[in-house]
This record gives C-alpha cells, sequence and structure tokens, in this order.
C-alpha cells in the first residue's frame, strides 16, 4: 500500500487529487458519479461578491486535445455559495478548497471574509484565490499578469483568513516571468501556488468568418496544455530548490487525464494534482487517476507519494 | 466508468447492435438496459468519441429516439436505446462509423423529460429535421394516456426529413402526420410554422411538444400561445459535458418568479416550457445575455464581465 496522504502548508490531505476550479462545477452534479469526500479535496467553481450570469453564447469551442470556453465566472455570489453549495459540501464530508475571485483587491477580500464567517469554514481545507482568469473585462489586465496586483490581493485576502487555513495563488503561464509573480504572491503570504490556469486563446469560425466564441477570446485547456503545466511547475519548483523563492507547495493543474500524466506533475515539482476538462470527457476522471496514480507509484515500489514529489530534478 | 447506486444516470460501455442509414442520418441501436429502463421522452446521452485515447475530448450529446426496456424481456439484459445522428462535424462522423459489434461510452438518461398531462388532452408534437427522434416514443405515451395526437414534421429537404412517411403505403398508414419542406420535396412546401396553426386547432391542442432548432422551436411557442396551448420545447444546444459541471450549455430562461437566469439545458432542461425561455436573447440561435438578467454584465466601472 502505498501512502497517498499529503499535508499541503497545513491541509492535511488522504491523497493529493482534486476537481479543478470551474471544471466540476460546486459538488452534487459529479456526486452522482463518485463520492466527492473520496477527493482529497474539492475545488469549488470561482466564487464572487454577487450573483454574476456569465456571459452570452458560444461558449466552448473544441480544440485539438483540449477546448477554449469563455464562461465569464458564472455563479450564485457568495452568500449564497456558503449557504447552499458549501454547506452541502460539508454535508457529505468533503474538504474544499474553496476558488474565490473579485474584479478588485477589496472584493476578493470580502469573499474571503464572508467565507470565513460562514458556518460551514470548518469543511474548508483551504481557499484558491484566482487572480488569473482570462474570462474577465479587464482581461488584459490580469491579476496574476502583474506582481503588484498579485501581491495586493494576496495579502489582503490573507489578512481576513485565520492562519492555519492555507491560501494557495492561482496562477496564469501568459506571464513573461512566472517566477516574478510567483515570489511576489508569496512574499504576500500565500501558502503555496496552484499552476497553471487556461492559457488565452481564440477561434475563428470559418464559415461566418468571426471568432467563434461569444467573448472573442477564451481560456484553453485540455490535454494540448500539459507540457505547459510540466514547465510552468518545473520553472518554479527550481526556483525555490535554488533558493531563489522560499519553498511550498505547488498544486499542479492543466491536461491530467491519467495517472501517468498526474505523476509527470508531481516530478515536476507539483504536491498535488487537479483534473479539469478531462473531467468532461469521464465524470469519474478524478477519482480514476487516483486509483491509476496510486497502481503506478505501487508498480514501481513507490512507498510513499511526498517521496516523488520533485523527483525529476537534479539531487 | 461507474456510477452511484440511486442516483438515476448509468455510465455505460454500450454495445452498437445496429447501425443504418435512415435518409441524410445514421439510426444506432445500442444495448444499455441500464440506461434503457430509467429514460424518458425528451431526455438525452452524452458519448465519449473517438475511443480512450481521443484527441476529440468533449462528449456529444443526443436525444434518445426511443427505448426497449430490459423489464419487457423479462430482465435479460437486453434493453437497447436508439439513437439517430447527424454526421455534423468529426466527432459525429465517428459515431456514424462505429462498426456493429463495437462499444461507445455512454452516460444516461440526462436532462429532464417533456412532462405528461394529467387528463387526456389534444397534443401536437413537431420535430425539425432530426429533432423529431424523441417524438414517436412520446407519441406512444400521450396515447396510452388516451391523448389525441398530431404530428409535425419539417425539414429543409426530403432527406432531412426523420420519422416521415416514404412511400405511398406509408402515407396511407400514418394518419396524423403533417410534413413540411422549405424546398417543397415533399409534403407541403414551407415551414411548420404554416401548417401548424390549422394542425392545433383539428387537434383541439392543449399542449405543443417540439423539438428543432431555436428559430422553429420560437416560432411554435408563440403559435401555441396564440393558440392558448402550453408549449414544451427540447432544445439542442451545444455541450460539452452534458452533466453539468461545464457551464457552457446555458440559455436564458424566466423563472416563475419572473426573474431571468442563465440556466444549463443539460440539467434544468433540455426540455422547458415555451414561454419561459426568453427567445428575444437568440440571434443567429446564440444567447447573449438579456440585460435584466440576474448578474448581468452591467456598464464599465461597475465590476462587469
Amino acid at each position: 500500500m502505498v501512502s497517498m496522504t499529503v499535508d499541503l502548508a497545513g491541509a492535511r490531505l488522504p491523497n493529493p487529487l482534486m476537481t479543478a476550479s470551474g471544471c466540476a462545477a460546486n459538488g452534487r452534479e459529479l456526486h452522482r458519479f463518485f463520492d466527492v469526500a473520496d477527493l482529497g479535496a474539492f475545488v469549488t467553481k470561482s466564487v464572487m461578491l454577487g450573483a454574476r450570469s456569465g456571459r452570452g453564447t458560444p461558449r466552448m469551442a473544441e480544440t485539438p486535445s483540449g477546448m477554449l470556453n469563455s464562461i465569464g465566472l458564472q455563479g450564485p455570489g457568495i452568500d449564497a455559495f456558503v449557504d447552499d453549495d458549501l454547506a452541502w459540501l460539508a454535508s457529505v464530508g468533503a474538504r474544499s478548497l474553496v476558488s474565490i475571485a473579485g474584479s478588485d483587491s477589496e472584493e476578493f477580500a470580502e469573499v474571503a471574509r464572508r467565507l470565513r464567517d460562514s458556518s460551514s469554514f470548518g469543511s474548508v481545507a483551504g481557499v484558491e484565490v484566482n487572480i488569473s482568469c482570462p474570462n474577465v473585462a479587464n482581461r488584459g489586465l490580469v491579476f496574476a499578469c502583474d506582481p503588484g496586483s498579485s501581491s495586493a490581493v494576496v495579502s489582503l485576502v490573507r489578512s481576513q483568513l485565520p492562519a492555519e487555513v492555507p491560501i494557495f495563488a492561482k496562477l496564469s503561464p501568459d506571464v513573461t516571468d512566472l517566477v516574478t509573480i510567483a515570489s511576489a504572491c508569496l512574499e504576500a503570504g500565500a501558502d503555496g501556488l496552484t499552476m497553471v490556469n487556461t492559457l488565452l486563446g481564440m477561434s475563428i469560425d470559418i464559415d461566418t468568418m468571426r471568432p467563434h466564441l461569444g467573448g472573442v477570446t477564451g481560456g484553453l485547456s485540455g490535454p494540448a496544455i500539459r507540457p505547459v503545466a510540466v514547465r510552468a511547475i518545473w520553472q518554479v519548483r527550481s526556483a525555490m530548490l535554488t533558493g531563489r523563492l522560499p519553498v511550498a507547495p505547488i498544486i499542479g493543474v492543466g491536461g491530467v487525464r491519467t495517472g501517468h500524466d498526474a505523476l509527470e506533475l508531481v516530478a515536476a515539482g507539483a504536491s498535488a494534482v487537479q483534473v479539469g476538462t478531462s473531467t468532461f470527457n469521464d465524470p469519474t476522471a478524478p477519482v480514476r487517476v487516483l486509483r491509476e496514480l496510486e497502481q503506478l507509484l505501487e508498480d514501481k515500489g513507490i512507498v510513499a507519494f511526498t517521496d516523488v514529489v520533485g523527483a525529476a530534478h537534479p539531487s | 466508468m461507474t456510477s452511484r447506486p440511486g442516483s438515476g444516470v448509468a455510465t455505460v460501455r454500450a454495445e452498437l447492435v445496429a447501425s443504418r442509414v435512415v435518409g441524410a442520418y445514421q439510426h444506432l441501436t445500442l444495448l444499455a438496459p441500464e440506461v434503457a429502463d430509467l429514460a424518458r421522452p425528451g431526455q438525452f446521452v452524452a458519448l465519449a468519441v473517438g475511443g480512450p485515447t481521443s484527441a476529440t475530448l468533449l462528449r456529444r450529446c443526443f436525444s434518445i429516439h426511443r427505448v426497449t426496456p430490459d423489464a419487457r424481456e423479462g430482465g435479460s439484459g437486453s434493453g437497447t436505446v436508439e439513437l439517430v445522428v447527424a454526421d455534423a462535424g468529426p466527432g459525429s462522423r465517428w459515431l456514424t462509423q462505429v462498426p456493429v459489434q463495437g462499444e461507445v461510452d455512454l452516460i444516461g438518461p440526462l436532462g429532464k423529460p417533456f412532462p405528461l398531462p394529467t387528463e387526456a388532452v389534444g397534443c401536437v408534437l413537431v420535430g425539425g429535421g432530426y429533432g423529431s427522434a424523441p417524438l414517436f416514443w412520446l407519441a406512444e405515451l400521450l396515447r396510452e394516456r388516451g391523448c389525441g395526437v398530431e404530428i409535425v414534421l419539417g425539414a429543409a429537404s426530403r432527406d432531412r426529413l426523420f420519422g416521415a412517411p416514404q412511400t405511398s403505403d406509408d402515407e396511407r398508414a400514418s394518419h396524423g402526420v403533417t410534413v413540411t419542406t422549405d424546398d417543397g420535396s415533399q409534403g407541403v412546401k414551407g415551414w411548420v410554422s404554416d401548417v401548424l396553426p390549422e394542425v392545433m386547432a383539428r387537434a383541439d391542442a392543449q399542449v405543443v411538444y417540439a423539438c428543432g432548432p431555436m428559430a422553429m422551436l420560437r416560432s411554435v411557442s408563440e403559435l401555441a400561445a396564440a393558440h392558448g396551448a402550453v408549449a414544451q420545447v427540447a432544445v439542442e444546444e451545444a455541450m460539452a459535458c452534458g452533466v453539468g459541471v461545464c457551464m457552457t450549455c446555458v440559455m436564458p430562461v424566466r423563472s416563475s418568479d419572473g426573474t431571468t437566469k442563465m440556466v444549463r439545458s443539460c440539467v434544468e432542461g433540455p426540455t422547458f416550457r415555451g414561454d419561459r425561455v426568453r427567445w428575444d436573447a437568440f440571434v443567429d440561435g446564440h444567447a447573449v445575455v438579456p440585460a435584466d438578467a440576474v448578474g448581468a454584465p452591467v456598464a464599465a466601472g461597475g465590476g462587469g464581465h
């Protein structure tokens, strides 16, 4: 038996597999296919302060081994989320990694405050700070593209939450220097990093000769972006190993479809793995990947999952 | 793949037991007793395409044409699910080319079925193209309840009709079916909306069921309202997952409290009451977010999208 338990900056989880934000709704839908409490953590769809309708349609374009989406952070708002979705996740015993978003740093902080004050906060294993969603109005000014903006959001969120609840900054790979952004987030109080969010992409309908998506551009996800995620995790983990960054856990996400894919991210330096777009193909993918990863480690004679985190780096 | 007991949905590797060309479409019969036992008209299934390592990740969703429940065969595991597939792109083309005895990964039944009237009332069923697929099964259930049923089938041309009489013998046997084609290659030349008022009057319709393109569903909903009938429409929205997690298949629908929300057609539909759908928000078959929708974008500076 391989020990699959992990400690993510104080969040102790029975295993490292998670859903990815925006790819699993808020739990009930996937609970028809597997017990969401079997995951290390359930990552919720990013929640903002008020209700949001999201964008018009089409919101999706299939691409080779992936898809583009322009959902636009549709959601019920934090108050309805904590009363309904978070309470339900707690009721079935799931550990939640709650993804939060905001149009400015004050909105992020207010969402974090209302989450903290909610009656189901005890089920929250951590908070993921989505500073990298490409489907927002100020997409040219995504927080995670600027160290100053990233730092401002992270420090305000950190100030609203108890120290024992870790926060993870979710980063975009669409930046010139990922290590600089990671550094700004960790110095501002992030306990860990989630890498990577979708890449900004676009598709054109050649029948109409117009952009295919209602939102014109969208986020590219799926196995097509896995090499980007592996690279990003590798770069940031390398910076930690060489002392350029404080050592902090990385949650890997991007194109994981199998246990093999998950192990690639882990070997690059991820201490946990999220399964996103592959869930659209196979609703059981997060727990299937967990089983496959466990088997793969057993086959390799590994006794503890944590032994392979960052294993691809020179020792 | 599995699903949890009592979840109302099954995930199966279904064997394709028959596949035949019907006009412009492929009619597939899949062995899926778990799905057949649960399904009702108006529901759909989500199929994976291209095999387990396919680069085409997103599921293809098709309404269920009919089922033969396992129970009718004494629980022998022979329940089947029938689908009508149009070759509209690489994914559906792959489905049309699966060989008999091949396997297809299938999740279903999904979505809400057509609500059935509690009393024996007149019903008109309207199908556009292969959108007519679920209507014949629905017609059987309605007739079993004592409802009068008239069917209207429309398409651009004869080959794109599904379920229409093909021979003069069929025509004589198919009392209650009215056909329209845009090019006049079969039935009345024109649209279903051209014949619907007369059919509704003849059937004394209280409920009009429809499945097909958005523009047709809008027109059916408006004509039904003018006749004083309730329209129940099944939409054909693009879905990436079919199970309610991707948020791509939304459309603006008015709730009973009067507020408009962008709701998922896969879990809150695909059947909706026609007068609840915000048809005014559709342009070329795509939905914009109505300004009065809950959480709609607001002007710059207000935290819009």
